[in-house]
């Protein structure tokens, strides 16, 4: 009766599993979430930010992307502290005083531009969503403030999508002004393929290749996205190994506790020995003979 | 209870306790006899009372840097994850505080079913705790709607929407719900209020859910009733407290690898992205521990049945005390309840999972099939089980389960069998 039933559940839980990983491969079928694969230095228990990756990254984002998209909620002082590009604070600095931001009223009632300072967020180029949207036919240029954390895959999904450009298959039709894209789903992408070969000029003597500067670029938008990421890994280490000792501790007080109620439960060899002695008891038999 | 009494050692002591018997009440709860044989799996109520602290504790200081408002409370979220000194610590253990509190639940829900702790005379602990798990849901589900990102205005819609079906004042419910014609800023701020609320409301039905525990005294994994202040129970300090304690630490260390090096695995993406009334999300999905109600919803066609059976499959829970028929509590002595017991949990998985996908073609046959078990597994099999199961022999005491228990005596004939080269039945 229970073998049977046992049969019968394993048989439908087999089934139920068999058909489900089939309807998954069909339902999966159409969007590439097979990602480029790269090493990240950020990822995994000790990750950290490669530094100067961050500052290649920061510059293909200003030279680059800014034209189009925000990170509306990074301050230029970002820039300068620890776990980020740490740039120097005059560097910093420097760079804020070459962007424009909307201050005021003065005294005259008047709103004014300055200089941008180490406490301003970062300039937009739109000073909206709508002017945005429509500058560039009709779709959105997402703020790329959390853009790392928003899309399933993360790091691995922006950088293959900036490698993801490629000509259409035979037979794919898009519109003007519309991208094939491997990796972006449905295929159909509004970006044109920003990156190319030499488009910046790094300082650091790093080739630009466009492999390199997504990877760059991609860095950085995982820290925009988690200023505090290192922040974070660190004190996660030291937590857990913590907690670890102080388990281990506290297991062993625990067992120390309980030995002075007696054992939980008597050990194995003991209850063997009991029945043992119930079965002899059948038998009248020395228990020897058994052996 | 008939655990040794509290004796003042002190005339203050004594004026006091006479007054404000609060030394009476730490010396019960020090004393409260334990049955000596709990496993690990009841160590999740103390652990459950951690989560609700951490939640109330995180969540205070958060409200203290939260904006409720439509066009702040997005950024708000981003100010504390990056500006306010160890805002992302506090926010990622809030939220993920919130996903280890249900993982936490759940455990001490499957634990309740496993050994019948819902069984005469504990219905009305096990009752007060499904109000509380419901309670719990609201909390959460109001908690997601918080950062106004995509999914938490969506999710908001199609839950709130859900009470349009209701016949008649279905529509005005709705609209009474929101504070006006859509989820908007009444309906952010209302869910702010509530959600700081009922935490507290929580709080108090456990101080109930305790009290209705200490009265009739834990169930066991034997489910057979102890004899107190017998050499079968333990004072709870500091025996239980050390367990507790121990497992506590397990259950941290695993909260806080999500915490600390995988914060975002349990939300969704889209929640990243600020709420947008005019784009809808490929697909919305509540956070997981919804999922398997989520999937009720969806299996079945009409929205008010829908909403109905989704309601049904938590309030079934309140009638189980009854609709369990078995005079055995543990499953441990009842072979058929134990397989069923392990389908029923599969069957609550594979809902969760198909909850994730979208209601068509293979997903929705099986939501739907799933559903029907899950509704027979407590309307039908449980009452008709109780009748008809032969259950194992029951040991004398938690004391000496070992001899008596079930297939060990076949077991050693069997081998002992093997030895002599004899047939088994001659031993007989």
């Amino acid at each position: 009766m229970l073998g049977l039933l046992n049969r019968i559940i394993l048989t439908i839980l087999i089934s139920i599993i068999t058909t489900l990983s089939f309807a998954d491969e069909q339902h999966s079928h159409g969007t590439n979430t097979n990602y480029l694969n790269t090493d990240w230095s950020f990822k995994g228990i000790f990750g950290t930010f490669d530094r100067a990756s961050l500052q290649r990254g920061y510059q293909v984002y200003q030279e680059v992307c800014a034209g189009c998209h925000s990170v509306q909620h990074l301050s230029y002082r970002n820039l300068s502290e620890k776990g980020g590009p740490e740039f120097s604070v005059e560097e910093a600095k420097a760079i804020a005083s070459q962007f424009e931001v909307e201050d005021g009223p003065n005294s005259d009632g008047e709103m004014f531009m300055r200089p941008a300072r180490l406490s301003d967020k970062f300039a937009k180029s739109f000073p909206n969503v709508e002017a945005a949207t429509a500058a560039n036919g009709g779709a959105y240029p997402p703020d790329m403030s959390v853009l790392a954390k928003a899309r399933a895959g993360g790091a691995d999904y922006i950088y293959s999508l900036l490698l993801g450009y490629d000509d259409p298959p035979q037979g794919f039709e898009l519109d003007d002004g519309v991208y094939y894209n491997k990796y972006m789903a449905g295929n159909k992408i509004k970006m044109s393929a920003p990156l190319m070969e030499g488009i910046v000029d790094y300082s650091d003597g790093t080739e630009a290749t466009v492999e390199q500067m997504s990877k760059d670029v991609t860095t950085f938008l995982v820290w925009a996205a988690e200023p505090h990421l290192e922040a974070q890994h660190r004190m996660g280490f030291k937590a857990i190994l913590y907690l670890i000792i102080l388990l281990t501790l506290v297991y062993m007080s625990k067992q120390k506790v309980w030995s002075r109620f007696g054992s939980k439960e008597e050990p194995k060899e003991e209850t063997f020995d009991k029945v043992e002695k119930v079965v002899t008891e059948y038998e009248g038999e020395d228990p020897k003979t058994f052996k | 209870m008939s655990e040794n009494k509290y004796i003042p050692k002190t005339k203050l002591a004594k004026w006091f306790d006479s007054r404000l018997p609060l030394l009476s009440l730490s010396h019960h709860l020090k004393e409260y006899p334990t049955p000596k044989n709990l496993n690990y799996w009841w160590t999740f109520g103390g652990i459950l009372t951690f989560c609700l602290i951490t939640q109330i504790v995180t969540g205070v200081i958060l409200g203290m840097h939260y904006v409720a408002h439509t066009d702040h409370a997005f950024e708000s979220i981003e100010h504390i994850m990056r500006d306010v000194n160890y805002g992302w610590l506090l926010r990622y253990v809030h939220a993920n505080g919130a996903s280890m509190f249900f993982l936490a639940v759940y455990i001490h829900i499957f634990r309740g079913l496993f050994y019948g702790s819902y069984k005469a005379p504990r219905e009305v602990i096990w009752i007060i705790g499904v109000i509380i798990y419901l309670l719990m849901m609201a909390t959460a589900f109001m908690g997601y709607v918080l950062p106004w990102g995509q999914m938490s205005f969506w999710g908001a819609t199609v839950i709130t929407n859900l009470f349009s079906a209701i016949p008649l004042v279905g529509e005005s419910i709705t609209t009474w719900l929101w504070g006006g014609y859509a989820v908007d800023n009444p309906t952010l701020t209302r869910f702010y209020a509530l959600h700081y609320l009922l935490p507290f409301l929580i709080f108090g039905l456990i101080i109930l859910h305790i009290w209705a525990l200490h009265v009739p005294g834990n169930n066991n994994p034997t489910g057979i009733d102890v004899k107190k202040n017998s050499n079968e129970t333990m004072p709870f300090h500091p025996y239980m407290v050390m367990k507790d304690i121990t497992a506590l630490l397990v259950f941290i260390i695993i909260f806080f690898w999500f915490v600390f090096f995988a914060p975002n695995a349990l939300g969704h993406p889209d929640n990243y992205i600020e709420a947008n009334p005019l784009v809808t999300p490929t697909h919305i999905v509540p956070e997981w521990y919804l999922l398997p109600f989520y999937a009720i919803l969806r299996a079945i066609p009409s929205k008010l049945g829908g909403v109905i059976f989704m309601f049904a499959a938590i309030f079934v829970l309140v009638l189980l005390p009854w609709l369990d028929t078995s005079k055995v509590r543990s499953s441990t002595f009842r072979p058929l309840y134990k397989k069923f017991f392990w389908v029923l949990v599969a069957t609550v998985i594979l809902l969760g999972y198909l909850g994730a996908k979208p209601p068509e073609g293979i997903y929705l046959v099986l939501s739907r099939i799933a559903t029907a078990y899950y509704f027979i597994h407590f309307l039908i099999l449980l009452p008709v089980l109780g009748r008809y199961e032969k259950t194992d022999p029951l040991p004398m005491s938690i004391s000496d389960p070992v001899l008596d228990k079930p297939g060990l005596i076949d077991k050693f004939k069997k081998a002992a069998g093997q030895y002599e080269g004899e047939n088994v039945g001659s031993f007989k």
